[in-house]
């Protein structure tokens, strides 16, 4: 079996054992699924009054980044997961089995797709509730969609290394907030970037998840015309420039996180 | 015979502790080694570096014809493991912990379920099979770890310390696994504290300390190591001086006296015939004899002389044999 195969096959092993511990603690998947519904209402009820988008509405505007936003933090867990399972007994059962050295971090990154899967459904049903609508058509949507989920699977990848190189399980949920909220905030996520003070605006039209969140607007047709044109490459082709980062973080951080986890499994 | 474990000038530092110093292990086929000595002897740290979990500082092994540091693959192919502290996950019932196991070592859907079903009947898991292992006992878990070892049948086992925490009715019936294991060929390395353990099950037996094997051989041999037969009598409140002299009239060598307790260990040769005639001169000398035994060393002197410390036995294995 070549090396990749045995990677998803193994990591397809894996992603069910994680899958079963969201059915056996449920607790996690309610925290999971009721923040994002507490983003949008937040949102929509407090600042939606106060922030004003020329030619939409601030909900319609809103809800891409919220759902950007909530599929970036939901990487954070691909960190916890593994910083967890690294402290836990059942890693040295994998250590000493013939299984792809891949597989642990490979079934991870899977698995959390389904948190974000999860997350996203309930995240478009509260933005219908409070009045968001796709104008574009489901084919498009669905792209957008795929898109965030993309996105959100190569920053599983960075939280991924960040899990194996942090100590413990909490230190990672600060290093994760650390590096996350800057990253969520500092975008066209929640405001539009031409708002910003001058370096801010810049950082935001190069951000990823600036990108990110555009392209899904332009999916679900969230940007009316008269909505402030963006201005830079990146947020004129939003898709593309997610595109690229994705392959350049995935290309980057498997190999790495791979790494760091043979040569942790090899060190206790 | 070939050696399916063969292990050369093992060392392994942690920091400043040097776990092993120069370790030799030679395992031929189908046999049980039992590796023997006292806590932070080098042991699980044998086990992890034999097992590819932990790289070696120094040293060369291999492990069923795959070398362990160039092909920790072929390795793990060929082995199965139960450490010390089990590894099991928590969440997954027992029945999908062995499944998972089975598929990681590519079994297959169908094997690894029916695999998984035959262990937890064998390990008196059945009726627990299909809860989550938090709610399992730590014997509980204890049993399905070592069930995890022998999912794949593999040619070699590697147990460290596999009946610690189990009750006596679980420690013979592992015993007998053991003993079904090797019939069939299986070949064996066990840690254990139990000294009664390693002189049942293992044909050889290597006992380590400071990361050094300091001997190596049969129960029998080390017996001898460490003396030959002695008589152990307790006499009556007045008879301690008489018993004294009438006794080192038959003693080899140095005699110990517990004068408190009335207590003589007298180092002797020939058996029961010098018990016999021990008896008969202590009778006649009019000496009340309380409790009297003949006894070889146990491996628990050897331990005891070898290590000059005690063997970390928690509880009394007496009354299982
Ligand atoms: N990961 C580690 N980091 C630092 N020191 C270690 C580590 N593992 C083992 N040691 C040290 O190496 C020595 C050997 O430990 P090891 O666990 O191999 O002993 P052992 O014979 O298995 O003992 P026990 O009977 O208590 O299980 C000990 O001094 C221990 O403190
Ligand atoms: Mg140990």
């Amino acid at each position: 079996m070549s090396r990749i195969a045995a990677a998803l096959g193994d990591g397809a092993v894996i992603a069910k054992r994680n899958l079963i511990k969201i059915k056996r603690v449920p607790d996690i998947l309610i925290f999971v699924l009721i923040s994002p519904i507490m983003f949008v209402l937040l949102f929509a009820y407090v600042f939606g009054g106060s922030i004003d988008i020329p030619g939409g509405s601030y909900r319609e505007f809103l809800i891409a980044g919220i759902f950007a936003q909530t599929v970036v933090f939901g990487a954070t867990f691909t960190g916890v997961g593994l910083a967890d399972d690294m402290q836990k007994g059942i890693i040295n059962r994998f250590r000493s089995l013939p299984m792809s050295r891949a597989a642990v971090v490979v079934g991870r990154t899977a698995s959390d797709v389904v948190y974000n899967v999860l997350s996203l459904i309930i995240m478009a049903l509260s933005g219908l509730v409070v009045g968001w609508r796709i104008h574009n058509g489901f084919a498009s949507a669905l792209a957008a969609f795929g898109l965030l989920l993309l996105f959100a699977y190569a920053i599983s990848w960075i939280m991924a290394f960040v899990g194996l190189i942090v100590p413990s399980v909490e230190v990672i949920n600060n290093a994760g907030f650390m590096v996350i909220f800057p990253l969520t905030f500092v975008a066209n996520t929640f405001v539009p970037s031409q708002n910003l003070p001058t370096p801010l605006r810049v950082f935001a039209e190069w951000n990823p998840v600036s990108a990110v969140t555009q392209a899904a607007r332009e999916g679900f047709g969230n940007l009316p015309v008269g909505t402030p044109e963006p201005t830079g490459w990146a947020l004129e082709s939003p898709v593309l420039y997610t595109l690229i980062w994705t392959l350049v973080i995935i290309a980057i951080f498997a190999p790495l996180s791979v790494r760091r986890y043979r040569t942790m499994a090899h060190r206790r | 015979m070939t050696n399916i474990i063969e292990a050369r000038g093992l060392v392994k530092h942690y920091g400043e502790v040097k776990a092993l110093d120069g370790l030799d292990v030679s395992v031929p086929e189908g046999t049980i080694l039992g590796l023997l000595g006292p806590n932070g002897a080098g042991k699980t740290t044998a086990v992890s570096i034999l097992t590819t979990l932990t790289s070696a500082d120094a040293g060369s092994a291999t492990v069923a014809g795959a070398d362990v540091f160039s092909s920790p693959g072929e390795v793990r192919k060929r082995i199965g493991l139960s450490g010390q502290y089990a590894a099991v996950d928590e969440h997954l019932t027992g029945f999908e912990n062995l499944d998972m196991i089975g598929r990681l070592y590519r079994l297959g859907k169908v094997t690894s379920r029916q695999r998984a079903r035959e262990l937890l009947d064998r390990f008196d898991l059945a009726d627990a099979a299909d809860r989550p292992v938090k709610t399992y006992s730590g014997g509980m878990r204890r049993r399905l770890d070592l069930a995890g070892a022998l999912v794949a049948e593999t040619p070699v086992l590697f147990l460290d310390e596999p009946t610690s925490g189990l009750d006596p009715r679980s420690r013979i019936e592992l015993w007998a696994i053991i003993g079904e294991l090797v019939a069939r060929g299986t070949t064996l390395l066990l840690t254990t504290q139990y000294l009664e353990e390693a002189d049942r099950l293992a044909d050889d037996i290597l006992v380590i300390d400071h990361g050094k094997a300091i001997a190596h051989g049969t129960a029998n041999r080390l017996k001898d190591m460490v003396g030959g037969e002695r008589i152990e009598v307790t006499v009556g409140d007045h008879d301690l001086s008489n018993a004294r002299s009438v006794m080192s009239t038959f003693s080899l060598g140095e005699m110990q006296v517990d004068e408190r307790n009335r207590h003589l260990v007298v180092p002797v040769s020939g058996g029961a015939a010098a018990l016999t005639q021990a008896l008969r001169s202590l009778d006649g000398a009019g000496v009340e004899v309380r409790d009297v035994m003949l006894r070889r060393p146990t491996l628990d002197d050897v331990f005891l002389t070898l290590t000059g410390h005690a063997a970390e036995e928690e509880e009394s294995v007496e009354e299982l044999v």
